[in-house]
């Protein structure tokens, strides 16, 4: 009899687990949906945080430009790289730079910016705002009057909707660069020659909703970072926690942003 | 003092017009709190208490009519906060069960009580960083239950919190941590008297030399005084404490005590003290409440808690 009820509790126990855990899902989503579009009522609310707005634009930007720089220009020259045997192989090398500003505009330099962006902003702002949480200093913004969303997450979440954009069309360029140097190791190809060539193969459908997209990448970073850190729990354990969810769920997010993207550039 | 629970012992008497009196009378006998002992150490806080706050001269307005004075002196008598039947639950574990107290203007109300009876969530809910699941806190007139945000906002302009590790901003140096609250609030106000602000509020707390530092570089006590200026430079009415000298040394203990007295007497500051620092409780208090389990189990002043029979009470006094 003991080992029949033992097992029932078991599962009974296990199911109620799955079912709290369930719960506790669909609560998290609907709590960062509201985040999210609490981020839209408080952006448009006076005071405009200009200093802080700049001050993260900063560091969000410029900070990011070196490994955003360093990380296309590879990019790029071993997309040529790697590409150069198989267009060779159908006497087809005039077509590198072409396909190569194709599919670095469309996807890879978005894509490949907005991952380091993941990785390197979404994480700072997790772990920073999740200590701020841990040291009760949003608390301590909250009990000053200070508006700690309005002051904290909509200035970081505007730096990071407007710099991943600037930053992809950065990565866009140095990756051309990369791509073009790579060029030159076995072939002879002037730079003029290699941008045009880049350039007639590129279309408006190419490069404007690859820019759209990067606006909405750099929104969920900026606003998953920010979450992840805000609704850290008490405690330094927290803190880790915040960092490490805010890269994986802001990466997961950008690679559905980047699917919904393609199938509704497809559609045009 | 009340009777909650059945398991709970008799009360204690509660604050009468007698003990205020009483008070009153001992406030009287206190020496300097700025008086440090020989050694140093502020171990023994035997003659240590605030000085009473003298009330202000009365006005000299001879059109004011005698109820009108009535209904001032009735006004001034009623309580800044007043919290009824307050009660929190976090899940299964309720935190207050129940909580009644009130603060009167200029007065010191320290809460003792050991870890977990819901002295922080107490004063947390006083600025809604947490919400009562049951109970009403009326403070200035107002229910904060039924406030706005932005009314709450005005509200919590007058109402300063000290955090038991001070909260200072890291990512700012003292002087940004004194000027962000001004710079948010104070937004006509020209540079140079926020300058001049920020300066008395540092000579005030001690630490003008301090003013470029980084929270980083700063000692515990020092970052407990810059986070109480940081607090009082917005003028607050009523100051929260929430254990201002744990995690201190004994003398540092008492510098910080002597500041909050200190800083009462300046600005005539109503406050809620939560300490387990007897030295602290005896040095700053007006009155003393005890929490025990959620409620509050006794009230007086240090000397009639000091006096009691009551085992319980005795653990803290001994």
């Amino acid at each position: 009899m003991q080992p029949i009820l033992s097992r029932y509790h078991r599962t009974k126990l296990r199911v109620r687990e799955k079912r709290s855990q369930w719960k506790d899902y669909f609560y998290r989503a609907g709590d960062l949906t509201a985040f999210m579009l609490r981020f839209f009522r408080e952006a448009v609310k006076p005071p405009y945080e200009g200093r802080e707005i700049l001050y993260q634009c900063y560091l969000v930007g410029y900070k990011s430009t070196f490994l955003i720089g360093l990380t296309s220009f590879i990019m790029g020259a071993v997309l040529t790289i790697q590409t150069r045997p198989s267009m060779a192989a159908f006497g087809a090398i005039s077509l590198i730079p072409g396909m190569v500003s194709v599919s670095v505009v469309r996807e890879i330099g978005p894509v490949i910016t907005a991952i380091i962006c993941c990785g390197k902003i979404g994480s700072r702002m997790g772990a920073e705002l999740g200590s701020m949480r841990v040291s009760e200093q949003i608390d301590a913004m909250e009990v000053s009057a200070i508006n700690p969303f309005h002051y904290l997450v909509v200035t970081r979440t505007i730096a990071t909707t407007l710099m991943v954009p600037l930053l992809a069309i950065f990565a866009d360029l140095v990756s051309f660069v990369g791509a073009y140097l790579a060029m030159n190791i076995h072939d002879s190809m002037s730079m003029q020659h290699f941008f045009q060539a880049a350039m007639v193969h590129l279309e408006f459908i190419d490069i404007f909703p690859a820019i759209i997209k990067t606006f909405f990448f750099g929104y969920v970073i900026g606003i998953i970072g920010c979450y992840k850190g805000f609704r850290a729990r008490r405690g330094t354990e927290s803190v880790g926690i915040a960092a490490n969810s805010a890269v994986v769920a802001s990466s997961l997010a950008v690679f559905i942003i980047d699917m919904l993207a393609a199938q509704i550039t497809d559609l045009l | 003092m009340k009777k909650e629970n059945d398991n709970i012992p008799a009360p204690e008497t509660a604050i009468s017009e007698t003990d205020r009196e009483d008070l009153m009378d001992n406030a009287q006998q206190v020496t300097d709190p700025n008086e440090t002992d020989a050694n140093g150490s502020g171990d023994d806080h035997e003659t240590d208490t605030c000085e009473p706050v003298a009330d202000p001269e009365p006005t000299a307005d001879t059109n004011v009519q005698p109820d009108e004075a009535a209904a001032l002196a009735a006004e001034k008598e009623k309580p800044v906060i007043t919290i009824t039947g307050l009660r929190k639950a976090f899940g299964d574990h309720e935190v207050l069960r129940g909580v009644e107290l009130h603060v009167n203007k200029g007065e010191n109300l320290v809460i003792l009580g050991k870890s977990g009876t819901g002295k922080s969530v107490l004063i947390k809910c006083l600025v809604g960083l947490e919400w009562p699941d049951e109970g009403e806190i009326d403070i200035y007139g107002q229910q904060i239950g039924h406030l706005r945000y932005a009314e709450m906002n005005a509200l919590r302009i007058k109402v300063g919190f000290l955090f038991q590790n001070a909260a200072l901003y890291d990512s700012m140096s003292v002087r940004e941590n004194l000027a962000f609250p001004l710079r948010q609030h104070k937004k006509k106000m020209p540079q140079e008297e926020k300058d001049a602000l920020i300066m008395e509020m540092l000579d005030d707390v001690g630490l003008a030399d301090s003013i470029d530092q980084m929270p980083s570089k700063l000692s515990g006590g020092q970052s407990k005084r810059i986070g109480l200026a940081r607090t009082l430079i917005l003028r607050p009415e009523i100051m929260l404490y929430d254990e201002p000298t744990t995690g201190l040394d004994t003398g540092t203990a008492k510098e910080i005590s002597e500041l909050i007295c200190q800083m009462k007497k300046k600005y005539n500051i109503s406050s809620i003290t939560i300490t387990h620092d007897m030295a602290c409780a005896k040095m700053t208090a007006d009155r003393i409440i005890m929490m025990k389990d959620g409620i509050v189990y006794a009230e007086g002043s240090y000397a009639d808690l000091e006096r009691s029979d009551d085992e319980w009470i005795k653990t803290f006094f001994n």
